[in-house]
């Protein structure tokens, strides 16, 4: 990680729960970016980890902004600092909620009026701020406070949304991967237009595993092909090293599920059902990056 | 059955006792309670309803719309943005003539985050034709809201009603909670106007100013009528199940000299200062507005009135003092407290009281009187 | 009326305490009232709730500011919270602890609740349980009676555990 600089733009202790994996990525992202940047920050655990009033734990401004305008009031500031010749980075850093549900129509806009900005949704998988309620991004099976069942739907592709805007350049990431993270805001930012960063954000109280266990989650995700890490540049897709190993050999999904509680009691259909969408998911990427679609 | 409960699981309980066809759910702080309790009730089989998880406010106000004209008892609960983000839907539904229920626990607005009580959420809507009622102990976030369906759902009225209950003090408070065994108390939900293809008709569609205006008209006569519902379905609910309600509910009012006017937890709050008051030999009384539109008319004559206002209208004053100046003809002394959750005793209120400047305004905690 | 308050971090049982006691309180045919007081922190933080045990109907709903009584479930707290703040001369306080800890000062109780929990195997999510160890050792002040807290416990929990939990710190305080 000898290229990751040392410098700090989240200072004092935030106020994020232990083991959270969000307030972790939001420091490399902000290493990344460096000191010419702007958060916009929508209704999310990140309304708190930032902080309580008159504290502050962040070293650059963060703008708060109501659950579903991120995108639209990053939007703005992108086009004022552009008109008063400034470079500054306008990062929208928000939850899977505050993207993929209720932010999701600001987000389309941005994105395809050209907006030049970043936007970063690190995704826990449901609706953390408010004590962990189904998200459109809750994957299918999992237990959250609105889903005691378990969630009977899918986990809403939200980057083939945001593919079909054709950005200049869109990823995904993981807690787990930090040096991969950091590289793809560093690459992103150096890009005109609007930018797009999914990152996937393990949640100890939400997904319901030990504290410690954070970067395990995280690295599972990606070895058992649930999550893939990829970059999409000018629409041309490279999947990103772990997830090529996994593609071709992942772990068992049961190596992920089983130490999560919002996947007790999991029925072999739903299991089912999640290891033919993982393997849908992965054949599709593999023959997209052969160029075989 | 007596049990304990906090205020949103009591809400919870009143929707199932009640049997809403459809709940459309949208999680928010200090609310979401009310939805995660219907949602294991939906999934263990208490309560056979269509639980709809929307992906906005906006869309959970529309979809209570599009399932309450099928004629389908709808419910749905927010707070503070929630509310306001689904404002557009909100005018909607009354001007459709729909009796969503809805539950608001009243919390302040952003910028600068803040979750606790205030009451600016619902005053934002007040104009938007729903009925508003508020309420200050657990048993009666119960009552209210299963009177709210009754209230909604008469024909003379057909208008949404919103019950509204303070964030964390009432929402979060645990307090003695007698549960009803309903019986017929809620006839089925039948709506005149219910989509039906056998009688195809457009609803809503391009409507000139002359027809416009009689829509118009007619939510306001609904509006007064509502009164005289609301005094019955609260007699009603009294002879079935022994607990009373009114416009407001007075506390040593008959010979008071002052009467406090506050609501919500504030309201029952200033019971408390009352009686302190009372000991000292000032002859204080308290009146908790319950309910706010349709706006009640209030015998305040002659006494000194202190309102408090938990919320404000920037540029112009608080909103209840100034709905008492217009509609009791008094000119009350107006304090503002409790804004985004301030802490506010009953010694506070009892000092406003004795501290009273009729005609003045005061915020509590910042200023001395303007 | 009788008002305690509770001190504890988020994700300790502190606002169940709370919710417990008044239940306990409510079976012995009393009013009771419980309230949380959450900030705007995560887990981990402190907390504290309040409860109000009373023979008529209670309409109070601002925070305890002289509570009769201060329960520290976290002693770690101590170090961040001044948790004797408006304490009422003669008040008592009760905290979860194998020994007595110096500057607490009237009368101070101590009781393990953690040792206790652990002992029964009350855990969850990696912490021990604390709020149903907490009402014995409440039973044995007067606070409520054993009965009540015994059936409040069972009303809100089906592990009994918790029960027995309850009855070891009963045991154990030493009034
Ligand atoms: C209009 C509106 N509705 C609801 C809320 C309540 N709310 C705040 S954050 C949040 C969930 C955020 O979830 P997500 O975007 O996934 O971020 P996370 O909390 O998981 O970090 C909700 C429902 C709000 N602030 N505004
Ligand atoms: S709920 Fe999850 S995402 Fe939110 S602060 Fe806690 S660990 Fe982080
Ligand atoms: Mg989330």
């Amino acid at each position: 990680m000898s290229t990751i600089p040392e410098e700090e733009y989240i200072v004092k202790c935030t106020s994020a729960c232990a083991g959270c994996s969000s307030s972790l990525c939001l420091r490399y992202v902000l290493k990344a970016a460096g000191p010419d940047s702007v958060l916009v920050v929508p209704a999310c655990c990140t309304s708190v980890i930032q902080g309580i009033y008159p504290g502050t734990a962040m070293n650059v401004p963060v703008y708060n902004i109501a659950f579903a305008a991120a995108a639209a009031c990053a939007s703005g500031m992108s086009e004022a600092f552009r008109a008063l010749g400034r470079k500054t980075n306008v990062i929208a850093y928000a939850g899977d909620g505050g993207t993929a549900d209720i932010g999701v129509q600001a987000l389309s806009g941005a994105l395809e009026r050209g907006t030049d900005f970043l936007y970063i949704c690190y995704d826990n998988e449901a609706y953390g701020n408010t004590g962990m309620q189904r998200s459109g991004a809750t994957p299918l099976g999992a237990r959250t406070t609105t889903t005691p069942g378990g969630k009977p739907t899918a986990k809403k592709d939200l980057d083939r949304i945001v593919e079909a805007h054709n950005p200049p350049y869109m990823a995904t990431a993981c807690s787990a991967y930090p040096l991969d993270l950091y590289k793809k805001v560093k690459k992103a930012l150096s890009i005109p237009g609007p930018k797009f960063i999914h990152i996937l954000a393990p949640c100890p109280p939400g997904w319901r595993y030990p504290t410690e266990k954070t970067v395990e989650m995280g690295k599972l995700a990606v070895k058992t092909g649930t999550w893939i890490l990829y970059e999409r540049e000018y629409g041309r897709l490279t999947i990103n090293g772990p997830s090529k190993t996994a593609m071709r050999r992942p772990a068992p999904l049961e190596d992920y599920i089983k130490g999560q509680g919002r996947f007790k009691n999991l029925s072999p259909e739903i299991l089912d059902r999640m290891r033919q969408q993982i393997e849908r998911n992965v054949q599709r990427l593999a023959r997209e990056e052969a160029g075989a679609c | 059955m007596l049990t304990i409960a906090t205020g949103n699981k009591a809400v919870a309980a009143a929707v199932k006792a009640a049997r809403p066809g459809v709940v459309a759910a949208y999680p928010i702080t200090p609310q979401t309670e009310i939805v995660e309790q219907i949602a294991e009730y939906v999934t263990d089989g208490d309560l056979e309803s269509r639980y709809i998880p929307v992906e906005s406010e906006h869309s959970a106000m529309a979809a209570c719309i599009g399932a309450s004209v099928t004629g389908v008892r709808t419910f749905t609960a927010t707070s503070s943005h929630g509310l306001l983000y689904m404002h557009e839907m909100v005018h909607w539904a009354a001007g459709a003539r729909l009796p969503v229920v809805m539950a608001n626990v009243n919390r302040a607005l952003g910028p600068g985050w803040n979750t606790w009580a205030e009451h600016t959420d619902a005053f934002s809507q007040r104009d938007t034709g729903w009925l508003q009622v508020f309420v200050g102990t657990v048993q009666e976030a119960y009552d209210a809201t299963l009177m709210a369906f009754k209230i909604a759902e008469d024909e003379r009225v057909l208008l949404p009603v919103m019950v509204n209950l303070d964030g964390f003090s009432l929402s979060h408070i645990t307090q003695a909670l007698d549960t009803v065994d309903i019986g017929d108390f809620l006839p089925p939900c039948h709506l005149p106007h219910a989509i039906d293809t056998e009688n195809p008709l457009g609803y809503g569609p391009m409507t000139g100013p002359a027809d416009y205006f009689r829509f118009r008209w007619d939510i306001e006569r609904s509006m007064r009528d509502a009164r005289g519902v609301i005094a019955e379905v609260e007699g009603e609910f009294c002879e079935r199940f022994g607990r009373s309600y009114g416009p407001t509910e007075d506390y040593r009012c008959e010979d008071a000299d002052v009467v406090v006017v506050a609501m919500g937890t504030l309201g029952k709050e200033a019971e408390v200062a009352i009686d302190r008051l009372r000991d000292e030999g000032i002859k204080a009384g308290s009146m908790r507005l319950r309910w706010f539109r349709p706006f009640p008319d209030l015998d305040l004559a002659g006494r000194d009135v202190v309102v408090i206002d938990r919320d404000y209208s920037f540029g112009f004053g608080g909103v209840v003092a100034h709905s008492i100046r217009s509609k009791a003809g008094v000119s009350p002394y107006s304090v503002i407290a409790g804004l985004g959750g301030q802490e506010v005793t009953y010694n506070d209120i009892a000092d406003f009281v004795r501290d009273r400047c009729p005609g003045e305004e005061t915020w509590f905690g910042v200023n001395d009187h303007v | 009326m009788y008002e305690i308050r509770i001190h504890s971090r988020g994700g300790q049982g502190g606002v169940t305490a709370a919710k417990l006691l008044a239940l306990a309180a409510f079976r012995d045919g009393k009013y009771a009232t419980a309230c949380p007081f959450y900030g705007a922190e995560r887990r981990g933080a402190p907390v504290v709730s309040f409860v109000r045990i009373d023979g008529e109907p209670i309409k109070i709903y601002s925070q305890i500011h002289e509570p009769d009584l201060v329960i520290v479930l976290d002693t770690s707290i101590m170090d961040v919270v001044d948790v004797l703040q408006g304490l009422k001369a003669g008040g008592t306080v009760l905290l979860n602890s194998a020994h007595p800890i110096t500057g607490c000062n009237g009368a101070s109780l101590h009781v393990d609740l953690t040792g206790i929990a652990l002992a029964e195997n009350l855990v969850v999510a990696g912490s021990p349980i604390l709020n149903t160890p907490v009402l014995g050792a409440l039973a044995k002040m007067g606070v409520v009676t054993l009965p009540s807290a015994e059936q409040a416990i069972r009303e809100m929990f089906a592990d009994e555990r918790n029960v027995k939990a309850a009855r070891v710190a009963y045991e154990e305080l030493k009034a």
